[in-house]
């Protein structure tokens, strides 16, 4: 006889094609499986209804979401946490590329991939700037479902597997290079500075290799580690690559904390009679042929800090708001990240960097060619991320 | 896939906006006095753009960096701006 609670169940099951699944201890497992959850925004009924049971076919079987307007799409986010976002461009009142741009900024470890009609490389570029994970055009034969399905059921994998590495930037790259160790990895670890590129390769948990600009082993390794912000991806592992490092990797990082340590306890000037006074942090980036002034400015307060600047309260403020206006422009034309601005004067030239909420401005002398100061101001960067 | 292809293609009219590739002029007071812009770029934009750049020179001034020339590198988008005689001519070129 089976009892009345067990038949309902059954039933249940048997409505939804689910029958075979029931067996002692399933029903409770099938419960605690977490289900990814896709967010998918489309102002097309019709197609939102399309691409619903084309997603229903992934084979992680995600909890299907959809949206046909991007205030609604914001709502949802904001109520419940999703894995991934699929948005299309062409929509109105708001467009796809401004719900991007919301939802970079406030869900920025949330998995976006752009699905849309608009074949545009223009409209492409400005959606990978923003950072989103994936741009496709909309399926239209069944080989491009099947591509469609095979690339979310991809990106909603790498998501599981990266679980929480987008969510983790204030880490320090010792607590990142520590996990791949303690949890046995192979893998490659890219991690980049501004316009540096630096990679570490790991085999089963040991540190084998590293490469940074034209340093390799153990000495690119520790020039990496001096870096202080920027970010990191987790690549595949590379087999092949040869193992140049036979250090531990504690024995290394322990080198490296006491190298920086030491590195930072020099008394100022000790590098060499020819530096500049250096009891600004700012002096060293002064170095560079035709620099006149630095200065550096917290984004979110009143400070900052001055190298032979002349009127450094009127400079900082100028400096902020500038950033702060012309990004805000590039926000509003999803014009993508704002690298850099450059300045050219009758007196002296400018250049204008943002980095991890400090503003950094340099003062160059007015001889300098343009691209003098683009090429002195890439190296400046280094030096200050570094 | 005849329902899909009826679904997914659609016109080619867009309401997106593309980054437009050209170049205006503004006078001291920030009117437009010539554009080689396309006309689908919404003039609020270029109003947007212009008053921006006059006021960024004008800023620089006043902090004592006179500025002929300003270079906005975007991930998407150069904007390249020189002054001229308190107006401006601004470039825009997408990437």
């Amino acid at each position: 006889m089976v009892p009345p609670f067990r038949r309902y169940i059954l039933s249940s099951l048997a409505i939804f094609g689910l029958k075979g699944l029931y067996c002692r201890g399933s029903l409770v497992e099938l419960a605690m499986v977490t289900r990814h959850k896709i967010l998918l925004l489309d102002d097309d009924h019709d197609l939102v209804e399309v691409y619903r049971e084309m997603l229903g076919r992934l084979p992680s079987q995600p909890e299907i979401f959809t949206a046909t307007s991007g205030a609604r799409a914001i709502a949802l986010l904001d109520s419940q946490p999703f894995s991934l976002l699929i948005s299309d461009l062409n929509m109105p009142k708001m467009d796809g590329l401004q719900v991007l741009t919301i939802v970079r900024r406030k869900f920025p470890q949330l998995r976006t991939a752009v699905m849309t009609s608009v074949v545009d490389a223009q409209f492409r570029t400005r959606a990978y700037a923003m950072g989103i994970d994936l741009f496709l055009e909309k399926p239209n034969t069944g080989q491009e479902v099947n591509f469609f399905i095979d690339c979310i059921e991809s990106l909603l994998d790498r998501e599981a597997d990266a679980g929480g590495f987008r969510g983790v930037q204030s880490k320090s790259l010792v607590d990142i290079i520590q996990l791949e160790c303690l949890s046995q990895s192979s893998s490659v670890l890219k991690v980049t500075n501004g316009p540096l590129a630096g990679r570490v390769w790991f085999k089963n948990g040991d540190l084998i290799d590293a490469e940074t600009q034209d340093l390799t082993g153990e000495t690119a390794f520790r020039r990496i580690l001096s870096w202080k912000t920027g970010n990191f991806e987790i690549l595949p592992a590379e087999p092949e690559r040869n193992r140049t490092i036979f250090n531990s990797y504690q024995g290394l990082l322990l080198e490296s904390a006491q190298a920086l340590d030491e590195a930072k306890g020099q008394p100022p000037g000790a590098g060499g009679a020819t530096e500049p006074a250096a009891e600004s942090p700012l002096a060293p980036l002064a170095r560079f042929n035709g620099v006149e002034f630095v200065i550096s400015v917290s984004a979110d307060d009143q400070k900052f800090e001055a190298w032979s600047a002349e009127n450094p309260e009127q400079l900082s403020h100028w400096v902020r708001q500038t950033i702060k206006r012309f990004r805000a422009l590039g926000e509003s034309f999803q014009a993508g990240q704002l690298n850099q601005l450059e300045g050219l004067g009758p007196q002296r030239h400018v250049a204008l960097v943002s980095r991890a909420n400090t503003d950094l401005c340099v003062g160059f002398h007015r001889s300098l060619s343009q691209d003098l100061v683009r090429d002195t101001m890439s190296k400046i960067v280094i030096q200050w991320a570094s | 896939m005849g329902l899909l292809k009826r679904l997914t293609r659609r016109g080619s009219g867009t309401g997106l906006v593309r980054l437009p590739a050209g170049s205006f002029t503004l006078d001291p007071s920030g009117r437009i006095v010539a554009s080689t812009l396309p006309r689908s770029f919404p003039a609020a934009h270029v109003q947007q753009i212009g008053a921006l750049v006059l006021a960024t020179f004008q800023a620089a001034r006043e902090a004592h960096i006179p500025l002929t020339e300003l270079i906005a590198d975007y991930s998407a988008l150069k904007l390249t701006a020189r002054e001229l005689r308190g107006g401006a001519i601004i470039f825009l070129a997408p990437r």
